[in-house]
C-alpha cells in the first residue's frame, strides 16, 4: 500500500467519524459524544495530511495553526450565547474564505495543463467561497446592527446582481479557455466578493437566520468543489454533509415562515410597507398596559403556564430570570412548559441554547407541533419578546405579509401576558393584533427588569 | 483527470449528500444551533487542502502564502466552531424534576 493509499484510508475513517458525530446529535444525551467524535475525525485527517512525505514548510504551518487556533479559540470562549448567530456567521465566512484561498493556491501552484473538470471546480470553489466570505460578513454586520437591518434596495437591483453573475460566469469561461489570463482571474475574485455583499444587503434582518444557514450550505459546496479539484475524497464527503445540513435548516426555516427560498432571497421582506396600514388593515382598539401586580396575580392563580420566548428575551439577556420565574412557579405547583417556534430568535434552535444556558431542563422545551393543541387548555401564556411567531394575523388576515405562516396559537389561551419593550412593531415591521385583544395583558419594559419585578411581586 | 476519477468523485458526492440529509433530518429542533455550528466546524476540513498548499512547495511562493492564509482561516473555523459547539452542548442538561406531580 502506498502512502497515498494510507492517507486516503485515514480520510475514510475520519469521514465515518464525522457521520457518527452528526448521528449522535439526534439526542441531547449523546450530542457531546457526537461533537467529540467529529473533533477526532478532524484531528485524524489533519495528522495524516501533515505526516504525508512531501510536506515542507512546517514552521509556516505551525504558525498559521497557532494564529487560527488563538483567534478561533478566543472568540469561542468569549462569545455570549445570545450572539451565537453572529459568531456562526463569522466562522462560516472563514470557512468560505479558506476554500477560495485553497483553490487560488492550487491555481497558482499547478504545473502543466489543467484538466477541464479541475478548472471548472476550482473556479466554482473561488466564486462560491468568495461570496460566502463577504455574504457572511454582511450577515454578521446586520445581526450586530452595525448596518441597517432593513433591506437595502435600489432600482434595478436584481438586474444589476443578475448582470454581475453573468459577467462572473463569462469571465470564468475566459479563464477556462485560457488559464493564463490573470486579469480575468483577479476580476472573478473581486466580483465574487462583491456578489456576496450585493446578494445579502437587500435581505431584511428577520431573514438573516435563513441566510446564515444558506451560506453554511454554500461553504459546504465550496469545500466539495475544492475536493473535486484536489481529488480529495475527505473534502468531497464533508462538503456534501455540510451542504446538506445547511440546506436542510434553510428549508425548515422557510417552511416555518411559509415562504419560498426565492421570496427570502429576492422579496426584500421587512421593507417598510405603508399600504397595509393605510388601507385600514391595522388592528383597532388600544393596547392595555398593565401593572406588574396585576400580572403577578394572574400568574399566581394559574395552574398551567406556557412560556414563549423570542428574540426580546435574548436581547435583554433575560433567560436566567426567566428560568428563575419558571422554577419558582413550578415549585408553587404550576405546570410550567416552554414553547419554541422554529424561527424564534436569530437562528434555528437559538432559544433552546439560551434556555439550556440558563439551566432549563431540555424536556421542558416543546416544539410548536408538540404544544400547539395545548394552548386552548392553558391558563396563562407568557410571551417574552416574541412577536411575529405569535401573531394571529398569520391565520386570519390574508392581506398580512405573514399570512399562512404556522404560528404558536397563544391567543387561544385564557390569558396572554406579553412582555414587550415598547409599543413599536417587531423586527419584521408588522402590527400584531394579539396585543389589542381583550384577554391580552401587556407589560411594557425591558424583559429582564419586568421578569425580576414580577418575581419579587409573586414572592411577596 | 480521467473520466473514471470524476465519476467516482461524483458518486461519492451524491451518496454523501443523501447520507447527510438522512442523518441531519434526525436532529431535533433543540439541537439545531449546535448542528449548525458543528457542521460549520466540519466545513473547516478545507484545512487539509490548505495544509497541502502550504507544505507542498519547497520554498515560499504564492501558493504557499495563499495556503498559509487558508490555514489561518480554516483553523479559526475548525477550532472556533468545535469549541463553541462544545460550550453549547455542555449546557444541555436534563434535570431531575423533583416537583413533577404536585
Amino acid at each position: 500500500m502506498s502512502t497515498v493509499n494510507i492517507i486516503d484510508f485515514v480520510y475514510l475513517i475520519s469521514a465515518v467519524l464525522f457521520m457518527l458525530g452528526i448521528k449522535n446529535l439526534s439526542s441531547p444525551a449523546t450530542a457531546k459524544l457526537g461533537n467529540k467524535l467529529s473533533m477526532s475525525g478532524m484531528a485524524v485527517a489533519i495528522i495524516a495530511t501533515l505526516a504525508s512525505p512531501d510536506m515542507n514548510g512546517y514552521i509556516m504551518i505551525i504558525l498559521a495553526i497557532g494564529i487560527g487556533a488563538g483567534v478561533g479559540g478566543y472568540a469561542a470562549k468569549k462569545v455570549e450565547m445570545t450572539s451565537m448567530p453572529e459568531m456562526v456567521a463569522l466562522f462560516n465566512g472563514c470557512g468560505g474564505a479558506a476554500s477560495a484561498l485553497v483553490a487560488m493556491a492550487e491555481f497558482s501552484g499547478h504545473t502543466g495543463a489543467f484538466a477541464n473538470f479541475t478548472l471548472i471546480t476550482l473556479l466554482l470553489s473561488i466564486i462560491i467561497g468568495g461570496l460566502t466570505f463577504t455574504g457572511s460578513i454582511i450577515a454578521y454586520t446586520k445581526l450586530q446592527g452595525i448596518i441597517s437591518t432593513r433591506p437595502i434596495t435600489y432600482p434595478f437591483q436584481q438586474v444589476v446582481n443578475g448582470g454581475i453573475v453573468l459577467l462572473t460566469l463569462l469571465l470564468a469561461w475566459v479563464v477556462f479557455n485560457d488559464p493564463s489570463s490573470t486579469f480575468s482571474f483577479f476580476l472573478i475574485i473581486i466580483l465574487s466578493l462583491a456578489l456576496g455583499v450585493l446578494a445579502v444587503i437587500p435581505i431584511g434582518g428577520a431573514d438573516m437566520p435563513v441566510i446564515v444557514s444558506l451560506l453554511n450550505s454554500y461553504s459546504g459546496l465550496a469545500v466539495s468543489m475544492t475536493g473535486f479539484a484536489l481529488n480529495n475524497n475527505a473534502l468531497i464527503i464533508v462538503g456534501s454533509l455540510v451542504g446538506a445540513s445547511g440546506l436542510f435548516l434553510t428549508m425548515i426555516m422557510c417552511n416555518a415562515m411559509n415562504r419560498s427560498l426565492a421570496n427570502v432571497l429576492f422579496g426584500a421582506f421587512g421593507a417598510i410597507d405603508e399600504s397595509a396600514q393605510d388601507a385600514g388593515e391595522g388592528p383597532t382598539g388600544s393596547m392595555k398596559g398593565f401593572e406588574v401586580e396585576d400580572v403577578a396575580i394572574a400568574l399566581e392563580n394559574a395552574e398551567s403556564l406556557i412560556i414563549v420566548p423570542g428574540y426580546g428575551m435574548a436581547a435583554a439577556q433575560a433567560q436566567h430570570v426567566t428560568r428563575e420565574l419558571g422554577d419558582y412557579l413550578t415549585e408553587e405547583g404550576v405546570d410550567v412548559r416552554y414553547a419554541i417556534h422554529s424561527v424564534a430568535g436569530r437562528m434555528p434552535g437559538h432559544m433552546n441554547v439560551l434556555l439550556a444556558e440558563a439551566d432549563v431542563s431540555y424536556d421542558q422545551l416543546y416544539a410548536m407541533e408538540d404544544i400547539n393543541d395545548d394552548f386552548a387548555t392553558t391558563d396563562v401564556v407568557l410571551v417574552i419578546g416574541a412577536n411575529d411567531v405569535v401573531n394571529p394575523a398569520a391565520n386570519t388576515n390574508p392581506s398580512s405579509p405573514i399570512y399562512g405562516m404556522p404560528i404558536l396559537e397563544v391567543d387561544k389561551a385564557k390569558t396572554v401576558v406579553v412582555l414587550k419593550r415598547s409599543m413599536n412593531v417587531g423586527f419584521a415591521g408588522i402590527e400584531n393584533e394579539l396585543f389589542f385583544r381583550d384577554n391580552t395583558m401587556m407589560l411594557f419594559g425591558d424583559a429582564k427588569a419586568s421578569i425580576q419585578s414580577l418575581l419579587s411581586a409573586i414572592k411577596k | 483527470m480521467e473520466t473514471g476519477t470524476i465519476i467516482i468523485g461524483l458518486t461519492i458526492f451524491v451518496l454523501a449528500c443523501f447520507a447527510g440529509a438522512e442523518l441531519i433530518s434526525k436532529v431535533p429542533q433543540t439541537l439545531h444551533t449546535p448542528l449548525m455550528s458543528g457542521s460549520n466546524a466540519i466545513s473547516g476540513i478545507a484545512i487539509l487542502g490548505a495544509l497541502i498548499a502550504t507544505g507542498r512547495p519547497e520554498s515560499i511562493n504564492a501558493e504557499s502564502l495563499l495556503g498559509f492564509l487558508a490555514v489561518i482561516f480554516a483553523t479559526i473555523n475548525v477550532v472556533g466552531g468545535y469549541m463553541v459547539t462544545d460550550r453549547m452542548l455542555q449546557m444541555f442538561k436534563k434535570k431531575k424534576r423533583k416537583k413533577k406531580n404536585k
